[in-house]
Parts: C-alpha cells; structure tokens; sequence
C-alpha cells in the first residue's frame, strides 16, 4: 500500500541493481521498465534501474545525466546525491554515464504545458504530471529548460538516502547489528564503538540485499552541503587551469581532423563544388561531398580551415525569403492575419469592446534572430568501426544524437555510443545536431580512424539554428491612472514544432506555445486581457536560445506594459505591483523596490532607471536598470535583481547564474542581430556579434527569495527581464522609446 | 622548426605561416590554449611570449621569437598561480571555455601593473571575450590576485 502510495506521489521508485563489481542505486520507473545500457547483460528486472550512484571496491561514482554546458549541472547533481549519502563529492568519480532511454526529463516538457506555471491548482498540476509521459516516450534526455534542479531534486537526494541505508543494512548483516545502531561519514558507516567499514568494502554485500526503500530526506535543517554558502563548484580546478577537456580538446593516436563548409541556407543543400586547389593543399587527406555540404578531411585542423575556405561551392538557393527585409515583411503578414493564427492562451474581459471606446494606445516591436555563439564552436569525434559507432561530444540531446547517427551509419541503435563531453557554452546551441550527422558522414569515408570535426568560428555563426526573429503589436487603453486593457500579438515561424521535427523526425501536432512563452502566461490580472500567437511561414530554421520563448516576449510584454503605465501616469513599480495577482511574483516586485530605492523611473538630469518582470520556468524574475545618457552615449550604471527559486541550493552558482544571465540578456539587446542578405547572416564572427565586454558591464546586486512553493531552475530566468529593464531605463533618462532590437539601431552604448 | 613552451624544446615539421594556436593544440596536443574566433577577437587563444601576453591564433609561427608559456606553464592544479588561485577563491568560471585566455591577460597585466584600478582592468581585460557573463568575477579575481602577488 505503501509502496503504491509512493508512486502515485513521486511516480518514480529508487532501487537498486548488481554491477559488475559492486552496486548500483537509482530511480525505477513506476510504469513500463525502459532498456538501460548501463546495466547491459543484467537480468531483465532489473533492467529498469537509471543509476545515479555506482559503488564498487574501485570506488564511487556519481552518475550526473544532465549535461554541463557551464551552468554547474554536475557539480548541483553530485551535492543532491551526496547530501544523503554521506560523501565528499570531492572524491567521487562524476560521468554523464551513457544516455538511455531510462533518464526522462519530466520537468522540462511540464514547462510547455498549457497553464500558467505560476498556477499551482489541482489542473496544472494534473496537465503538468501528464505532459512527463511524452517526454519518456520522445525519449528525451535532455537538458535544457532550467529543468535539472526541478527534475533531480527529490529523485537525486533519494538515490543517495536509499544507497547510504541500504549499505548500513550490508554492513548490519555482516556484524550481526542492527541499522540503527550505525552511523555514516564520509563514504563510511561508522559502528558503535567508532571504527568504520568503507562503502566500497560493503559494495558486493549492498548487492545482494533488498534496498532499503522507505528512507525519509533530511529536513534542510540539518543539510551539510545545499543551501551552504561558497559551495565549490567541481569542475573549478580543472577550469582554472586548462586541464578541463572539452569534446573539442580530445586527442587519439590515429586521429584526423576535419572541418565543413555547409549551405548558408540550411538545409539547401549542394548543387556542386571544385575542390581542384584544395585538394592540393597540404595536410589534405580527403575532401568528400556530405548531406549538407563538402567536408575537409586533414592532418590539422587549420589546414582543414585552409582547404575549406580554398574550395568553390555552388550552393542550392532556397525558395524562402533571403533577406532580412523579406524576412521581416513576412512577419509583419501574418500578425493579426487569421489564416496565420497560432493559438490565444490568454483572452479575459472583452478586449475587443474595451478597445472600441476611449484611446487605444499602439506599439509596434522587432526583435532579430540572435546566434547563440557559445566560445566552443560546434565539434564532434567520431569513430566508425566493425559496425559500431563511438561519438565524443558536447550536447544536451545524447539520445537524438545517438538515433540519428544509427540511421546514418546505417547500424542498430545499440550499436552506437555517445559520450557526452563538458562543454564549453551552449545557450541551446547544442539542442542542434547537424555537426554531429556532418561528423559521422565523414567518418564513414574513414572507418576504423578517430575524426574530429571542428567547425570555424564563421561555420558555426552562420549555421547557429538562431533564435526566432519576431514581431509584436500592443494595443491597450487605461483609465483612472490604471492599465485596464492589454492586447498583445506576436508573429513568429514555428520553433518549437520544427526543432522536435528536425531531431526526431515526428511532427507535433498542435500549437506552438513558444510564441507567445513570457506574454501570455505573466502574472498580472489586467481587466481586459488577451495575448495572441500568429504563425509565420518557415523561413530561417529556428531553435531555442537561453530562456526561449521569453526571451522575445519578456521584452515585449514588458516594455508595452510600461507604456501603458506611462499612459496612464502611473508608477512604473507601483503598477506592475497592483497588477500583479501572484504572491511570491508581487515580493520580487516589492524587494527590488526596495533593494533600489525606488522612488520613481527619474534620476535627475540625463539619468534614469526602468524596472522590468518576467516570470519564465517559473522562476519571478524583477530586475531595475540605472543609465546614464553621456556624451559618448548610454552607460550602464547598476542593476537590481530579485529572483525566487522557491529554494536555493547553491548560492554561489545562483549568483553566478543570474549574473550571467543578465550579462546575456543586456549585451544582446545593445548590440547583437543576425541580418540576413542573400539567404545568410551578414555577421560571421565576434567582430561584428559583439555583446556586452568587461568595460561595459555595470555593478549586478542579486536578492533571491524563497516564497515560491516549487523549487525551479535558474540557469534562464534571468535573461528576459534584462533587455526591457535597459529599453525602459533608456526612455526614464532621454524620453526615447525603442521598440526594436538590438537597441544600437537607435543609441549608441558607451 | 624550433620553439620552447613551458620550458620544453620541440621540433615540429609545419609550414611557417601556421597559426602558433594550432602548431601547440594540433601538433604538440597542448589544449588548455583554445579556439575561439580564429581573427583575435574573443581573446581565448592567449598565450605569453616572454611573459607578453599575445593571441596565438594570429601568431604565425615562423614570425615566433621568444619563449611561450600557456596556462599549463602558468601554474598547475597542485602549484597554482596567485591568478588561478584567485579564480578558483572567486568561483569564476562556469563553462570555463574562455578562462584560460582571460587568466593569461590577467597574468600579463598584474606583471606589468601590480595594483591596477577598474579601469585598467577595464582596459586590460576587454580584448577577452565572455560568453557567460563571468565579468564581475574576473574583476574582483584579479583585485585578489593583485593584493596576493604584491604580499608574495
């Protein structure tokens, strides 16, 4: 009864699984047991067991599944496993382990569910528990949607209290006590007269018991590592010098290195390519023609770059618009073009009868495709041999990855293995595969050797899968010095659908909630209220970029709220704090008010601040900008920020984080844009995608609440707010309204 | 052709014009140094030429003259360098990608200027790129490097 009253709770079990070895504890799955290629050869009950902790007389490792791209996944999974086992992290062996299809990421499609996640009823949270089932069928271990710490919370501390009792009942069994008369520490269980028997020492025993299931978690009280302040990230020592090894750091004997030149227009394709003077070059081994374009197969990576750059390719020129004018004129066709309507998840009051009387306030908003650039262009080793297939690389997609290189080897799935490799940035660049599929195409040409596939820096910025260009139209009325009507559309090309399509070939029906992800689901109860999405044709391939969809509609959401507020000659605070219907959110209003000494959006004489909202993944996000308007242009002067995670485990990280985050968010609104001229983006590489440069970067205070009642992620909440906190900043201090990204097109920065 | 690198000699059979970035990664498999942009605009390929620091990826090797030291001669995981010892006291990287250039800025600055202010840190460091916005960090990495070399 128990047991059954637990799965419907949690719907997942801990367990525990023989290894070679030693012994394996994790999560079982409540419902069909999933192949687990950790556990190969085992019994076939037992093959149901995702393992997070592996112990044997070698040592421990902690299994981490969710990728670390920069943001500390390791280091926050290894502390929630280590917490309740009773270890130093420290001196554990981390491994992303291999991907299966058992690691299914619940929280990350939850945040895609249609309700407001700021809404906690039984409903949401019903359609939240139901929307896991597709991501185990999708099979989608992924990291991605600030979903690590949500989705390993209780499943990782579990692992870990499960493990540390079943070895106290090992060590009980061999001395004939009982488990309440033993204590643990540091990889120890420490018997009553104080001597102490090694984890690793009870490992086979641990095996061959029944695991101790029914372990209460530690009240936080009494936690030794979460929630501490200055808490080492794992990975540090290595980071600071130089002997992290990234996937574009691997090195083997035999290997060869190559590089790609693929359409601009991705996708296009080939119409041909004269490879008559690189092929001359030195170092050249191969140049062969792939899917995408022609691949440069070398003895270096430069003289891969050489070759590439020497070749003449003819590419296939799309049917799509090719330029950015094009692009944005196709966008503009489909806002309020009911053939293109997407879907409206918000429609409250009568918009349309408010909107018929009084003033009508308009604004028209852009924003431009942005490339994610992380530091580490896109690479992968690949290894094709004796029908198998070895993959070393970067990504937060392993099990799309591990499908799409089985069909083009032209393997079984099982034959393939990918070996996920820290990485250096992603912002969901990784979410993509195509130099992966480029990588295992050109490692057919040569089977039995190591290739590695390096993309230049202009290959990876011209082939990013960018965020989504959109646009935006407002239309709202106030009255009695109050916001009373918001109606806000937004056209964007399908991302969310085509991504899923791109990377496993299944379409999904239904809207495409990324539209309007960070408008629709805001926590503000304005009287006539109506956010719509209108679907524009497929022109550029679209992907996700730090914190989404919210990462366009954040700023317009925003920044039309805030003239309306300026309409209705209101405060800008004190408004969105009236409007706001959503406790925890209102708190993060109010400190950041407080936390800046607000007392109005003027600072004086060519100075100002703008305030700015944003609730994504759950997470409230406030952040207040100061600027100044100099001589040279606007400075950035400080910025307040105030988030709620519901609870932090990582105080350091969630600093580092938000910082991060708002970094991201305002050096991409002052100046980045991919501009399109025949059918690619104009920019290519940091010279002209710049982003914000330590001179630039103000002083970042950061507060962090814990009212919310469900803990969240943190690794994007805090992007969105940072582009309309400086757009209505910039308004406080010199009266100009901008309504389109990057904010360069109309101010210059200091 | 003949270069030094943390203190070891090597030979190495590569035309002159190759980048010094790529003769150290793809031929002498010294990694910490890093590809970024391959035009000298994110800074991850720094590297000190007798203690200047210099964007290997526009180096050609024929043109080298001097000494090269990467992050691994800077210092190592059981000898840091006050620079790398301040990074790790200051929690500064997160992917971690960049850092190696911006320790080795920072090494070269603190060399030249034992106690700079924010604006010659300023200066200093915005030729290195971030993509994870570690910027408040490195600053006050470098204050703490700074005030350590200057007890040393």
């Amino acid at each position: 009864m128990s047991r059954v009253g637990k799965i419907a709770r949690r719907s997942f079990l801990i367990g525990s699984a023989a290894v070679a070895g030693g012994v394996a504890f994790g999560v079982y799955l409540a419902k069909k047991p999933i192949p687990n290629p950790l556990l190969e050869g085992l019994k076939e009950g037992e093959a149901a067991l995702t393992p997070y902790v592996k112990i044997t007389q070698e040592g421990i490792t902690l299994i981490t599944p969710r990728a670390d791209k920069g943001q500390g996944a390791f280091s926050i999974q290894a502390y929630l496993l280590a917490e309740e086992l009773d270890i130093d992290p420290a001196t554990a062996t981390l491994s992303p382990g291999l991907p299966g299809q058992a690691y299914f990421n619940g929280a990350v499609l939850a945040e895609g569910s249609p309700k407001p996640a700021y809404d906690e009823g039984f409903v949401a949270e019903t359609l939240r528990s139901f929307m896991s089932v597709p991501a185990k069928i999708f099979a989608v271990q992924l990291t991605g949607g600030s979903s690590t710490v949500p989705d390993g919370f209780d499943k990782l501390r579990l692992a870990g209290a499960v493990a540390r009792e079943t070895l106290k009942e090992a060590a009980a069994r061999r001395l004939g006590l009982s488990r309440a008369e033993l204590k643990t520490e540091a990889g120890h269980v420490i018997l009553p007269d104080g001597s102490r028997i090694a984890y690793t020492d009870l490992a086979a025993e641990a095996a061959q018991i029944d695991p101790i299931e029914d372990v209460p978690l530690r009240d936080p009280s009494t936690w030794r590592y979460l929630g501490k302040p200055g808490l080492p990230r794992l990975d540090m020592l290595r980071k600071c010098t130089g002997t992290e090894v990234y996937g574009i750091d691997l090195t083997f004997d035999d290997m060869l290195y190559a590089t790609v030149r693929a359409n601009p227009a991705i996708g296009a394709g080939l119409a041909g390519f004269d490879a008559t003077a690189a092929g001359d070059m030195r170092g050249v081994e191969q140049i062969v023609a792939i899917t995408s374009g022609v691949g440069v197969i070398a003895n270096n990576t430069w003289r891969a770059f050489q070759a590439a750059e020497a070749l003449e390719i003819d590419w296939i020129t799309p049917e799509t618009p090719g330029t950015s004018a094009e692009i944005f004129a196709t966008l503009e066709q489909a806002l309020g073009n009911p053939d293109a309507y997407d879907h409206c998840q918000r429609d409250e009051g009568d918009v349309e009868a408010a909107l018929a009387s009084g003033e009508v306030i308009e604004a028209a908003y852009r924003i431009p495709y942005l490339a994610h650039a992380p530091l580490e262009p896109m690479n992968a080793v690949v290894r094709i041999a004796d029908g198998q297939v070895e993959i070393w690389t970067g990504t937060q997609i392993p099990l799309f990855v591990r499908d799409r290189a089985a069909r083009i080897a032209g393997v079984a799935k099982d034959q393939v293995r990918v070996y996920v490799q820290p990485m250096g940035g992603s912002f969901g660049h990784r979410l993509e595969m195509t130099h992966v599929e480029q990588a295992v195409e050109l490692a057919l040409a040569v089977p039995g050797r190591h290739l590695k596939l390096t993309w230049s820096r202009e290959e990876d910025m011209t082939h990013d899968y960018p965020r989504p260009a959109s646009v935006a139209r407002g239309r709202g009325g106030v009255r009695d010095g109050q916001v009373a009507a918001f109606d806000l559309s937004v056209s964007q090309s399908a991302m969310a659908p085509e991504w899923f399509g791109r990377l496993s070939g299944m379409t999904l029906p239904g809207p495409d909630a990324s539209i309007t992800t960070g408008s629709w689901d805001q926590p503000f109860a304005i009287p006539d209220y109506r956010v719509t999405g209108y679907r524009a044709p497929t022109m550029v391939p679209v992907s996700s970029w730090r914190s989404v969809g919210a990462s366009g509609n954040g700023f317009y959401h925003d920044c039309f709220l805030d003239e309306l507020i300026f309409a209705a000659g209101a405060d800008p605070l004190a408004e969105r704090i009236r409007l706001c219907h959503h406790d925890p959110s209102r708190k993060v209003l109010e400190a950041v008010g407080e936390m800046s000494g607000w007392t109005g959006p003027s600072l004086g004489a060519g100075r100002g601040r703008g305030v700015a909202f944003c609730m994504s993944f759950g997470v409230p996000c406030a952040q207040v900008v100061e600027v100044t308007a100099t001589d040279e242009g606007i400075r950035i002067d400080h910025v307040h920020v105030v988030v709620d995670v519901g609870r932090v485990l990582d105080p350091s990280n969630l600093e580092a984080q938000v910082m991060g985050g708002v970094i991201f968010g305002l050096g991409h609104a002052m100046n980045c844009e991919l501009t399109y001229a025949d059918h690619r983006p104009e920019q290519e590489n940091f010279y002209d995608y710049e982003a914000m440069r330590l001179y630039q970067v103000p002083k970042i205070d950061i507060r962090a609440l814990e009212n919310s009642p469900r803990i969240r992620g943190i690794g994007e909440p805090a992007v969105p707010p940072a582009a309309p906190a400086l757009a209505n900043a910039i308004f406080a201090a010199t009266g100009q309204r901008i309504r389109e990204l990057p904010l360069s097109r109309h101010v210059r920065f200091v | 052709m003949k270069l030094t690198v943390n203190g070891t000699p090597y030979e190495v059979d590569v035309e002159p014009e190759m980048p010094l970035l790529w003769v150290l990664r793809d031929e002498l498999g010294i990694t910490g140094v890093k590809y970024g942009c391959g035009v000298a605009a994110c800074g991850a390929c720094t590297v000190h030429v007798d203690g200047v620091a210099l964007r290997s990826c526009q180096l050609a090797v024929g043109d080298l003259e001097g000494e090269v030291t990467t992050i691994e001669g800077l210092g190592t995981p059981e000898a840091l360098h006050a620079v790398q010892a301040a990074w790790v006291a200051h929690q500064v990287a997160q992917c971690g990608y960049c850092q190696s250039g911006q320790m080795m800025q920072a090494a070269a600055l603190l060399a030249e200027v034992p106690a700079p202010t924010d604006a010659e840190i300023d200066e200093a460091m915005s030729g290195n790129l971030c993509r994870c916005g570690t910027y408040p960090r490195i600053r006050a990495a470098i204050h703490t490097a700074a005030n350590t070399l200057m007890e040393g």
